[in-house]
């Protein structure tokens, strides 16, 4: 079973659910714990993973031999993403914005493109607290290609029970990439106007993907009535509701795993599974 | 202070707080253009909600790929092109996978791929109450571009500042340190950090500081719900001299953002006394001595 964690707004609580959730079950089922996020990955400073394998991510990018190269323009005048352009005759990369389609190399009339490659970042694999097996991929700073890298991260997949898959935030591309192939997608959202407002965005993201989708709410406090008729109003399963509590925030905050250091709050990832799986049995 | 100045409020880790700070800071500067390039979730016109909208236009992203059954021969060529994994063994094109590369509408024998533009979302040019400008856009669900997009929302306020004497554009980006965030870096002059106490925004202001340091761009740290771990703020503000960046100050941990936030208000229009406000004033009075220098 694959369950994404995503939100639309940042800062929700994706990442707290989703690694206290992951280690709940590993009690008693194996789990794989995939970062998204590959922008900003954090379940690692709460599952606290011992590396044992780290693989350079790579995309394919055009290589121009400029002698055989005549500046027909073939390729500058077909390219989507204006990742080759001429000047003065001659054809420059800028590599960055090339989306490894290959389309100038197979068009280019005498033969002068050639594919080279080109490093976005890494995928590191290991064994996590609760004996979880543990992706994450991390991109280069200062490159903006997050996509091919989440897609990285998503050929780890292993032998699990359960994979939790944390999504980054937005709705756009890298999050598409994300929950694409999983089962069920959780949002983790604020009672806030803000939090509303990108739940709404986030949920038909994912109904576009004909995914079913459940809600968290976190830092829940008193009624925020307009969240509620949105829930109704959407046939939204409220999953759990995690409470406004300064000390959970405080627990964050050192990087502890809420479950081990207020254990109290357990029986909500024991809620939060059994509504998932209930929801999957439709 | 000669020219326009840029402001671009980033955090690296979501949820930090950058919308609330930009709404107040907003409303604190005169002349402005403010500018919400969070364009996958923007909620800054949610606290302003402008008075008046005086343009809604077009977002033309990439294009899309789609075959045409009648033309099609099935000879494979477009599925064995793709690198996408895009199109099914039935011969149709997803569009959530399509890239919009062009390849099989240019490479098919029978010319059987049509590849047009669609609309990818909409932005908006609105005024606010101080009568300033707002521009904000919405991305359809599952849209692909958003750094093209905030691109275009950048030069809009480029050429509205320069037109209208504005003399500051203040921009709410994105969380992250992607594409959209390296757009919304792209040009400005100054990038404000809102970062928390926490291991994870610690850990995530390393990233987008490096960021900032590879693109040139000065930088000053907030640290927003500052009380949840002052052993962790001082680890900020040791981190920021090392960096050579300025601290900016700190906001502490407050209901009343959310409640302002909850009543559709900056946090200096709904309590300008409480401590928050005024920590955001002395922020406010330090980014003017830096755009100053600038």
């Amino acid at each position: 079973m694959k369950i994404a964690f995503a939100s639309g707004k940042g800062g929700t609580g994706k990442t707290t659910v989703s690694v206290n959730l992951a280690y709940n079950l590993s009690s008693h089922r194996k789990v794989q714990y995939l970062d998204c996020d590959v922008e900003e990955p954090n379940g690692h400073i709460f599952l606290r993973p011992r590396i044992e394998e780290n693989k350079i991510s790579k995309v394919i990018v055009p290589v121009v031999d400029q002698e055989k190269c005549t500046g027909c323009g073939e390729c500058t005048s077909h390219c989507q993403f204006k990742a080759l352009v001429l000047i003065q005759k001659e054809v420059l990369v800028f590599p960055q914005l090339c989306h490894g389609c290959g389309l100038c190399a197979r068009i280019c009339p005498t033969g002068a493109i050639s594919e080279g490659e080109r490093e976005i970042g890494y995928v590191e694999k290991g064994k996590a607290l609760g004996d979880i097996d543990f992706v994450q991929g991390l991109l280069n700073v200062g490159e903006p290609m997050a996509v091919p890298l989440i897609q990285d991260v998503k050929s780890c997949y292993g032998e699990a029970d359960v994979y939790i898959i944390d999504a980054p935030p937005g709705t756009s591309c890298p999050v598409v990439k994300t929950i694409i192939d999983v089962d069920l997608v959780v949002m983790v959202t604020e009672p806030t106007p803000f939090g509303l407002h990108d739940l709404r965005i986030a949920v038909s993201s994912a109904k576009a993907l004909d995914k079913p989708v459940g809600v968290v709410i976190n830092r829940d406090k008193g009624e925020f009535k307009q969240l509620l008729d949105y829930l109704k109003g959407n046939q939204l399963m409220v999953l759990t509701k995690i409470p406004e509590d300064k000390e959970f925030a405080r627990q964050y905050a050192k990087g502890n795993l809420i479950i081990k250091a207020l254990p109290t709050y357990k029986n909500k990832f024991d809620e939060l599974f059994h509504n998932i799986e209930t929801m999957l049995r439709g | 202070m000669q020219g326009i100045k840029e402001i671009v409020v980033v955090s690296g880790k979501g949820g930090t707080g950058k919308t609330s700070i930009t709404g107040a800071l907003a409303s604190l500067f005169r002349d402005k253009v403010v500018v919400d390039c969070d364009v996958d979730a923007s909620n800054l016109h949610i606290i302003f909600s402008p008075k008046e909208i005086l343009t809604k236009k077009e977002f033309i992203g990439g294009k899309k790929a789609k075959i045409d059954g009648s033309l099609c021969t099935q000879c494979g060529t477009c599925i064995n092109i793709c690198r996408y994994n895009a199109i099914s063994s039935e011969y149709r094109v997803d569009p959530l996978t399509c890239e919009g590369c062009g390849a099989c509408f240019y490479l098919c024998p029978q010319k059987a791929v049509d590849f047009s533009s669609r609309i990818s979302g909409y932005y908006y040019i609105s005024k606010i109450a101080s009568n300033d400008p707002l521009i904000f856009a919405e991305l359809l669900p599952g849209e692909e571009n958003s750094g093209k997009l905030v691109a275009l929302l950048k030069n809009e306020a480029r050429e509205l500042a320069k037109s209208s004497s504005k003399r500051l554009i203040l921009i709410d980006g994105p969380p992250g340190i992607g594409c959209p965030v390296i757009s919304s870096l792209s040009g400005s002059n100054f990038a404000l950090i809102i970062t928390e106490p926490t291991l994870s925004g610690e850990h995530d202001l390393k990233r987008i500081t490096e960021l900032t340091h590879h693109f040139k761009i000065k930088a000053g740290v907030v640290v927003n719900k500052s009380d949840l771990n002052p052993y962790c703020v001082q680890q900020i503000q040791e981190y920021c001299e090392y960096e050579a960046i300025s601290f900016l100050g700190e906001i502490p941990y407050d209901a009343k953002i959310t409640e302002a936030q909850r009543n559709l208000k900056t946090i200096l229009d709904f309590a300008p006394e409480c401590e928050s406000s005024w920590a955001i004033k002395v922020i406010h009075n330090k980014l003017q001595r830096i755009l100053e220098e600038l």
